[in-house]
């Protein structure tokens, strides 16, 4: 069986791809994949735990974050078309409506 | 070499593979479609870790929902692709680098200095959905209401925020 520190590992690996993505990009779609990648490779470490430890709890978790990453990237989304009918744009840097 | 560890490293290898892709691509559709095969690959992960279920979930809310979603979106906002190359935030993507290079060295520090658990290959039972269920929906129906409120007001708010704006006028 593989160990679970490989799976934690490549949990890392592409939790810091995803943090790289979120600061390097500046299209917003882009940055709100790169947010879902990111919540994917937390249930990964989440259900590696699960398997180490025999317990069901990691798993449950799981579904919790699914719900969650769900209404995320509706808001998310929701929110990025309502930027564009104003601004026209997917550049995160024009998103500045509400800085002072 | 075992069979698994070969397995589990080409598996791991396309799932990176893709997630760098997802970040590269000049295309938002190009990373929309390595998100779709990151998402399958992250699915064939779980079901090595027994956790079928969620496998066969994260296919359809991931695969199914997500990536369509987001694809539904990038054909209505378009995709082109962005061409600012703002200077003053240029040392933003190795400032990313840096902090992430930070980051896995030390999660790679602390999970190699892990001690060693012998693993029950029939850990979970195999998380197959009789099992997953008398769990969720016994020890965590409160877990359960909530998610089902977060989805309404989700849903609620999508709805309100993407509306057109003056829609009253019109």
């Amino acid at each position: 069986m593989v160990p679970t520190s490989y799976y934690l590992i490549l949990s890392a690996i592409i939790f810091v791809v995803g943090a790289v993505g979120v600061l390097g990009r500046r299209n917003a779609l882009i940055i709100v994949m790169c947010v879902e990648m990111m919540l994917n490779s937390v249930n990964l470490t989440l259900i590696a735990f699960a398997r180490q430890w025999d317990n069901l709890n990691g798993q449950v978790f799981v579904f919790l974050v699914m719900a969650v990453a769900a209404a995320e990237v509706a808001v998310g989304l929701a929110i990025l078309i309502a930027h564009y009918h104003q601004s026209k744009s997917t550049n995160i840097d024009d998103v500045n409506v509400m800085k002072w | 070499m075992s069979f698994e560890m070969i397995f589990f490293i080409l598996v791991g290898a396309l799932s990176v593979g893709s997630a760098v892709g997802v970040v590269s691509s000049k295309v938002a559709v190009h990373s929309a479609l390595f998100l779709l095969v990151h998402f399958a690959t992250l699915a064939i992960l779980y079901v090595t870790l027994n956790a079928q279920f969620l496998a066969a979930v994260q296919v359809i809310v991931y695969a199914g929902g997500i990536v369509i979603l987001i694809l539904f979106v990038i054909m209505l906002i378009g995709s082109a692709p962005l061409d600012t190359r703002a200077g003053y935030r240029s040392w933003v993507p190795y400032a990313g680098l840096g902090l992430g290079g930070a980051l896995l060295a030390g999660i790679g520090w602390n999970v190699l200095r892990m001690p060693a658990v012998t693993l029950n290959p029939d850990a979970n039972q195999g998380g197959v959905p009789v099992v997953l269920g008398l769990h969720l929906y016994s020890q965590n129906i409160l877990l359960v209401e909530l998610a089902a409120v977060l989805l309404l007001v989700a849903l609620l708010g999508a709805l309100l925020l993407a509306r057109r704006p003056k829609a009253e006028e019109a």
